[in-house]
């Protein structure tokens, strides 16, 4: 086995561990936590299909801005362990045939021919940071510029729902 | 045997690397304890740390064995995972950052394999760094709230609000150089300021950021959003709040004892040393010499300024220990002292040598510069409130940093159709 699918298949493996672990804990900080995991491996992932700065800001936006506001929101709000109640009737009934389908589909998706060794291979491009914001800044200026728009509504509406409940 | 030696020898080389330099800055931790001590001791009138060893030297070494061997009681009603973790976070993390630091141009050759002074040379290492930054939040936050008491939520609810705010204006303050290098990578940006060409030296620097090419534009506002923000993401005073002693007790670690404490008390000097480095990369030339590399006879003869301040000062340590109180420094100072004038001396007698350890010199002199700078701070400078930090955060070094990048990016384009 070579050492780039050896760590392939631990940070995958470790992922998925989280990913459970996300789901099973009690407590929430601890699901935070796993969901840091999760997005910290996925970075290592990227990094070792040659997408350096994806990676770097998968763990900046994921792993650092956003999971540090869940947890300060964890923490601020001192949320408690959550207590087992029953399942609800739609998941006892739909939720092992969905899971089933869900699975199925993916691994139809993996097991196609077509997508086996020329899906994801390692990425040679030179100075791919420099092509990345040539790409962000040139073609896809627009939709570029409509997102940031986007999260600036967002903020405003946050601002404007903060600022109605102080009258 | 051999074949197995020249297979791995990159992983060897890299071990022992890692090893070396993993050595050197937790001594350097332990001695910045004792530097700051005496720094601020002197600022505020005092003598600091003299009884341990001569000049209180040794004193890192009983604290450091006085917290292996505390008590080490773990509080009750804490969540033990996280209350493990959150030391280990935080160093770990802290210690990570220096792997990609350069901290000097030339390979060592040593049995025909070169030996960079770095452990890793990435394309994106100022963004590694920064994503770096952004987990090291977790080891405050985590520790806050895992240790089950209201001085360490509090600390740890203040350290990852100040902390997210900071890390905005750290990240815009530096996109000046960025702009100027056009790469990610810490070396490149070294070498986008050493305009061998023209031999400008200091000014060179991004701190001056002069070029011959006529418009220019000093990244200084850049520098200073960048180190202020630095300090607040360090949790350094005047930025304390997290720990404010006289208001949480100790913050976040209130609750840690003994090693675990002296865990978050070295991850906290690392990450001081990772900033004087970087502040060093970024804006003052790195391992550049202030000086214009040419063979101009004055420029040649700075290149013995190392020799020039070892020897005085290592006669200095000479003189100093000879009347010295007691014994042991008697002992112990002239040697030192000795040794530094031999070391001097012999950058003098072997040129190759002396041209090899300028960079090193420079990147070293400079990042101590920084260190003082982080403890004169601390000594001279009040605590902040918190509604002042927030507002320093974000209405002042945000919008300083924003204006910062604009500009740049307007005088580079100027420039470029001139």
């Amino acid at each position: 086995m070579s050492p780039a699918l050896l760590i392939f298949f631990v940070l995958a493996g470790l992922a998925v561990l989280a990913a459970l672990s996300l789901v099973v804990q009690r407590h929430p900080i601890h699901s935070a936590l796993s969901l840091i995991v999760v997005m910290v491996c996925l970075a290592g992932l990227y990094l070792l299909i040659g997408a350096e700065f994806v990676a770097a800001v998968q763990i900046i936006v994921y792993g650092g801005a956003i999971m540090v506001l869940f947890v300060f929101v964890i923490m601020l709000l001192n949320v408690g362990e959550e207590e087992r109640t029953d399942f609800s009737k739609l998941a006892k009934f739909a939720g092992l045939p969905l899971a089933l389908a869900l699975t199925a589909s993916i691994a139809a998706a993996v097991v196609k021919p077509d997508l086996g060794a020329a899906g994801v291979a390692r990425a040679a491009i030179p100075n791919a940071t420099a092509q990345i914001s040539s790409m962000l800044f040139k073609e896809f200026v627009y939709p570029f510029e409509l997102t940031s728009f986007l999260i600036l509504v967002a903020i405003m509406g946050a601002l404007v729902l903060a600022q109605r409940e102080k009258k | 045997m051999t074949a197995l030696l020249t297979q791995n020898v990159f992983w060897i080389i890299t071990i022992v690397k890692v090893v070396l330099l993993l050595v050197i800055v937790l001594t350097v931790d332990a001695y910045l304890t004792w530097f700051e001590r005496k720094v601020v001791a002197h600022i505020q009138s005092r003598w600091g740390p003299h009884r341990v060893g001569p000049h209180g030297l040794l004193q890192p070494a009983a604290d450091g064995l006085k917290f292996l061997f505390k008590e080490d009681p773990t509080p009750a009603g804490v969540d033990r995972f996280a209350y493990y973790l959150a030391p280990f976070l935080a160093l770990a993390l802290s210690l990570t950052a220096l792997a990609v630091i350069p901290f000097g141009p030339k390979p060592i050759v040593l049995f025909g394999q070169k030996i960079y002074l770095w452990i890793a040379n990435p394309d994106i290492g100022l963004l590694i760094l920064f994503a770096i930054t952004a987990l090291s939040v977790y080891g405050v936050a985590l520790a806050g709230w895992a240790s089950n008491s209201k001085y360490s939520l509090l600390g740890g609810l203040r350290g990852s609000a100040q902390m997210i705010s900071y890390e905005l204006s750290l990240t815009m303050s530096v996109v000046g150089v960025l702009l100027m290098a056009n790469t990610f990578s810490l070396q490149g940006i070294i070498e986008a300021q050493a305009n061998a060409k023209h031999g400008i030296g200091i000014l060179g620097w991004n701190i001056f950021a002069w070029t011959h090419q006529g418009l220019f534009w000093p990244q200084i506002i850049g520098f200073i959003c960048f180190f202020t923000s630095a300090m607040a993401e360090t949790d350094r005073a005047p930025f304390d709040l997290p720990e404010a002693e006289s208001e949480l007790v100790a913050g976040f670690h209130t609750e840690y004892a003994s090693f675990k404490f002296a865990m978050f008390f070295i991850a906290e000097y690392t990450a001081m040393i990772t900033v004087s480095c970087l502040a060093t990369i970024l804006f003052f030339g790195g391992w550049l010499s202030p000086f214009p590399q040419s063979s101009f006879w004055l420029w040649q003869l700075t290149h013995y300024i190392p020799s020039v301040t070892l020897i005085p000062f290592g006669l200095w340590v000479i003189y100093d220990g000879i009347k010295y109180e007691t014994i042991f420094g008697k002992l112990i100072l002239p040697g030192v002292g000795a040794a530094m004038v031999a070391i001097g001396a012999a950058l003098i007698a072997f040129p190759a040598v002396n041209e090899f350890i300028q960079p090193v010199f420079w990147f070293t002199a400079k990042v101590f510069v920084f260190l003082f700078f982080y403890v004169w701070a601390r000594g001279t400078l009040p605590r902040l409130r918190y509604d002042q930090l927030m507002n320093v955060g974000w209405k002042l070094l945000l919008p300083v940093s924003i204006a910062n990048v604009i500009v740049t990016a307007l005088v580079i384009l100027l420039r470029r159709y001139r």
